[in-house]
């Protein structure tokens, strides 16, 4: 089975977010990154289904610059096999990436191509179900559960309430939620392995997109609130500000 | 003539109360573009009549546009896509509401239709014809302001941040001819739990639990103040989920949801950088914890410093005694 997994280079989910010089972007002073969360779900899923199958290929693509680099070798060390930087500058908006990975894919004969369901960062949930238009590919995405049998997938993925089934057959896209899997930590032994797997740099001209970033700014500070009260004694007093002052009862 | 789309949802025949919200966002879209020349057509989609659909014209549309199809009795993503891009190609802007079907829908149809896609918006204008959108990005850490310069303009909408509104429009309803589509992926079913579940993205009052509750069985204690609070949905903070104590689609924070409820009640939650981003859009915040120094107390509007498992069942008793 041949997958890919499209990875992206995020700041790690403790960061305290501080606004760059430019006003459109973070200052990346001392931000720790990290392959996104979702993206590790979409990785344990490649490495085992290529276990399970016994054979075939677990490609790593991200888009970005130079720095992706590492983060991309945190997938080499949990068990992909090689990689491919698409070196482009800037913060391309999410169908820009999405063209970017579905000219790349095209033709390479690929089962399966995973993404997270998100990114942590830019919250757009946008380019796996794009780039599976573009390539005319089944999607499905936020996935929870997930079966291949067969060249058929199986999957349910989480909608408001209740958990919606569905299925498809491969070659497909699918978006890996949380509660996948449980991804798989770097072994010292894969860390060493992940420095002589292939890692290849391509440069890419990206589109222009249609999608400007205008500002950045931090969110207004909430007025401050007060302490109500210790304990239990503190309750009615709560429950009144909550009906006649905050109106939210 | 200037056009907006609103893409309605339904789940078992029913109009989803979101679809409101939906429509209330492209109302005020289309109210601001043009010098109020738009109009709102809110698309519905189902196997024949959808309950409530025709009630939209008293909440902003000026037509609804019934696509009626076999496959539509439930979520069908590729040919619901086509439907939008064909309905999308003389349209001005589509707005989706930021849920799980218009997450999944709405980059497919910005695809098809070749233009970029803004999601999970909480407040938008227009400026020279173009629609600037707010959305919250790092989890609500940081608010980002776009553009979008190309046509149509599509959006999802975030739950919770844009009331449905009562505004008398024509409502005249047409039906949409639907085109070929190639089905690639089938939706099979829904599995609900029993008695339905109030999604804590979606819900007027989230009620989350933290460590602070110690074990699993103790969420008993926020299950009875959400049923007591009537329209409320029961949260968790990453490290319960992490532990194995609920479920994922419960978790707030920047792994998991960003709620903007009317009332966000945090119970034995320390108030991690990481769930304060998730859940301080909510219009009023209550923190009940131990620890007098929590971060929480910083986002509350109020605050009860104590044992949660003598402050929740008591709230919880005056909470009834003010519904009777």
């Amino acid at each position: 089975m041949k997958i890919a997994v499209c990875l992206k280079r995020v700041p790690d989910t403790t960061t305290k977010i501080v606004i760059g010089a430019d006003g459109v972007s973070i200052d990346e002073t001392g931000v720790k990154f990290v392959p996104n969360p979702y993206d590790e779900y979409a990785i344990e899923a490649a490495i085992s289904l290529k276990e399970t199958a016994g054979t075939g290929e677990a490609v790593v693509y991200s888009l970005g610059g130079d720095a992706a680099q590492e983060t991309m070798r945190t997938a080499l060390a949990m068990g992909m096999d090689r990689g491919v930087l698409l070196q482009a500058p800037g913060s391309p908006d999410g169908l820009v990436i999405a063209k970017a990975f579905a000219a790349e894919l095209e033709d390479q004969g690929f089962d399966l191509v995973l993404f997270g369901k998100m990114a942590v960062d830019d919250y757009n949930h946008q380019v796996g179900p794009m780039t599976a238009e573009l390539l005319a590919l089944p999607c499905i995405t936020a996935v929870a559960h997930l079966d291949v049998t067969d060249g058929t997938i199986t999957a349910d993925r989480e909608i408001e309430g209740a958990l919606e089934s569905s299925t498809c057959t491969l070659p497909a896209v699918l978006t890996c939620e949380k509660g996948l899997n449980t991804p798989r930590l770097p072994k010292l032994k894969g860390i060493m392995a992940a420095k002589k797997k292939p890692l290849e740099v391509k440069p890419v001209d990206l589109d222009g997109g249609g999608l400007e970033v205008v500002s950045l700014e931090l969110p207004p500070d909430r007025p401050p609130g007060r302490i109500v009260g210790e304990g239990a004694d503190a309750v009615p007093d709560l429950v009144n500000l909550l009906r006649t002052e905050a109106k939210a009862l | 003539m200037t056009s907006i789309l609103a893409v309605t949802e339904q789940r078992d025949g029913v109009l989803r109360k979101v679809s409101l919200e939906t429509l209330a966002a492209a109302r005020q879209l289309a109210d601001a573009m043009n010098g109020g020349g738009a109009t709102v057509d809110a698309v519905v989609f189902g196997e024949g009549d959808v309950k409530g659909a025709d009630e939209l014209g008293g909440y902003g549309a000026d037509r609804i546009q019934t696509a009626n199809h076999a496959e539509f009795a439930r979520y069908a993503p590729d040919g619901q896509a086509a439907v939008l891009e064909v309905l999308g190609r003389s349209a001005d802007a589509i707005v989706f509401a930021a849920t799980a079907t218009g997450r999944d829908l709405a980059p497919r149809v910005a695809a098809r239709l070749g233009v970029a896609c803004a999601t999970d918006v909480t407040a938008f204008g227009v400026e020279d014809g173009k629609l600037v959108a707010t959305r919250p990005v790092y989890a609500g850490k940081a608010l980002q302001k776009v553009r979008l310069t190309a046509s149509p303009a599509v959006l999802s909408i975030r739950p919770n941040t844009f009331p449905a509104t009562e505004v008398a429009k024509a409502g005249a309803i047409e039906s949409v001819s639907i085109p070929e589509f190639s089905r690639r992926v089938t939706v099979t079913g829904t599995k609900a739990p029993e008695g339905g579940v109030l999604d804590v993205a979606e819900a007027p009052i989230v009620v989350s639990g933290g460590r602070g509750l110690k074990e699993p069985a103790n969420f008993r204690l926020l299950e009875e103040l959400a049923a007591a609070l009537g329209n409320a949905a029961v949260g968790a903070s990453r490290a319960v989920v992490d532990a194995g104590w609920r479920d994922h689609a419960a978790q707030v924070g920047q792994t998991g949801k960003t709620v903007s409820p009317g009332l966000y009640v945090a119970v034995g939650i320390s108030g991690a950088i990481q769930h304060l981003a998730g859940m301080r859009t909510a219009k009023v915040i209550v923190a009940i914890n131990k620890d007098k120094d929590a971060p929480i107390f910083k986002v509350a509007d109020y605050g009860i410093v104590g044992d949660l498992f003598e402050v929740v069942p008591r709230l919880t008793e005056e909470v009834k005694k003010l519904r009777e």
